[in-house]
């Protein structure tokens, strides 16, 4: 685990970044982020309004930042996968499929659902 | 406090690996709408409902419940609830539909083998092997349940010598047509949705309809499985007006439907934004997703009405079916 300063010293916002968590991710295939150019068209069509998908959200993944992903479960939960975004989305992000992806790792590690 | 989202997955989960369903439900309850038809069991091309319309009933009621416990103390017992849920089916004490309720869902699985049969479509069903699909597991990334449950569906069907499916909503033909071929080798099952058959195939038009009405395309569909111009086509094709939203098809917006297990408060919300887009064409809203009928309908108000595609085609089919 490696602890570092993201913004800058003076606002002491520190940001773990979990290399397992990391790891997992880019093990799932199906997580594909890389492409995102940060335009901010998904934002803009989300009928959820969730402003913190793709962009940020998916960032804080590519970096490892289990925790910053962790604090926004519920925003993770509430997305449609309704595919709005991807429709236009000018990069060919695969949000939906994304966001699926964090859910089950969420299942998994958070939950505990992978048996039952 | 929302509704707690581990344990609610987590009473899915289970259900879904013990009983094979997210909200299991009796045979005797699957297979009602099947009576009078005579349908052969089995056979190599067969009817699949993956159960989608008989569960709304039930899926509305218990979201309805719910929709009471967000935000309050409840919730913090939903722990308790998964763990009894383990041994014994507790979401059957969670879910009472009225027998109208019942019957209304039921009403377009029957339409819908009326309109396949006027158009000469032959097949079969499987009764007591009509399985879930798991969807809803699939979306909420129960990926270990689906994973196995996808597998024991799949090999229901080469028991049975199943070579094709008929696919009756969005969430189904999606789910085994797009999503089963990623999780099973060599799936090798034909899956082709009614509104395809009835669209390449259409059935003589005893009656016309002289109508104007709106489509709301299900996400599924119009993203997905690009079933847009199929519904168009027999609606005009039986003289349907289609006055269309600026957000049709491809750039449709969602019903809201998916949150209502997680989010009841914020599946209205988008609901409402919704329904408000299509009155604004017209004052009747037809839809194919038994998902998206029932959460417009809850926000649709009485002056103006939602209905299943099937209901308009069985009219103008066979104006005597019941
Ligand atoms: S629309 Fe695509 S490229 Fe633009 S911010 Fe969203 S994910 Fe990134
Ligand atoms: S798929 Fe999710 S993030 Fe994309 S538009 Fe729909 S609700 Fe918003």
């Amino acid at each position: 685990m490696i602890t570092t300063n993201t913004d800058s010293q003076k606002n002491e916002k520190i940001v773990t970044i979990n290399c397992q968590f990391l790891n997992q991710m880019k093990l799932g295939s199906e997580f594909n982020a890389t492409a995102c150019i940060n335009c901010g068209t998904c934002t803009a069509i989300c009928p959820m309004e969730i402003n913190l998908l793709p962009r940020q959200l998916f960032r804080y993944v590519l970096i490892g930042a289990e925790e910053k992903v962790l604090e926004n479960v519920n925003n993770i939960y509430s997305c449609l996968l309704c595919r709005m975004c991807e429709e236009n989305c000018p990069a060919g992000v695969h949000i939906a499929e994304n966001v699926r992806s964090l859910r089950t790792y969420i299942n998994r590690e958070v939950y505990g659902l992978s048996r039952s | 406090m929302p509704v707690p989202i581990g344990n609610t997955l987590g009473i899915f989960s289970d259900n879904i690996v013990r009983r094979r369903s997210i909200l299991p439900l009796s045979t005797k309850r699957i297979t009602h709408w099947s009576n009078g038809f005579s349908l052969p069991h089995g056979g190599s091309t067969i009817l699949y409902t993956g159960q989608m319309y008989q569960l709304i009933p039930f899926i509305n009621s218990m979201s309805h419940q719910l929709g009471k416990f967000e935000d309050s103390w409840i919730t913090r017992f939903f722990g308790i609830g998964r763990f009894f849920n383990k041994m014994l089916n507790l979401t059957k004490f969670m879910a009472f539909p009225s027998s109208k309720e019942k019957a209304a869902y039921d009403q377009p699985i029957r339409n819908i083998v009326e309109c396949l049969h006027k158009a000469g479509s032959e097949f079969g069903y499987l009764y007591e092997h009509d399985y879930y699909s798991g969807a809803l597991a699939y979306d909420e990334g129960l990926d270990d349940a689906f994973k196995r449950h996808a597998k024991f569906v799949y090999n229901v069907w080469k028991e049975h010598n199943v070579k094709t499916l008929i696919t009756i909503d969005p969430h189904t033909t999606n789910i085994v047509r797009s999503i089963y071929p990623h999780y099973i080798e060599d799936f090798d099952i034909e899956v082709k949705n009614y509104m395809e058959i009835l669209a390449e195939n259409p059935p003589p038009v005893v009656q016309h309809l002289h109508e104007t009405v709106t489509v709301h395309d299900p996400c599924l569909y119009a993203r997905s499985e690009s079933i847009v111009e199929q519904p168009r086509k027999l609606l005009r094709n039986i003289g349907i007006e289609v006055q269309e939203t600026e957000l049709s098809g491809a750039l449709a917006n969602c019903c809201g439907g998916p949150l209502e297990s997680l989010f009841p408060k914020k599946s209205l919300l988008i609901a409402k934004k919704r329904v408000d887009q299509l009155l604004d064409c017209a004052s009747t809203i037809i839809t194919s997703c038994p998902i998206c009928m029932a959460n417009l309908k809850r926000v649709t108000p009485e002056t103006h009405s939602v209905h299943d595609i099937s209901e308009y085609l069985v009219k103008s089919y066979s104006p005597d079916f019941k």
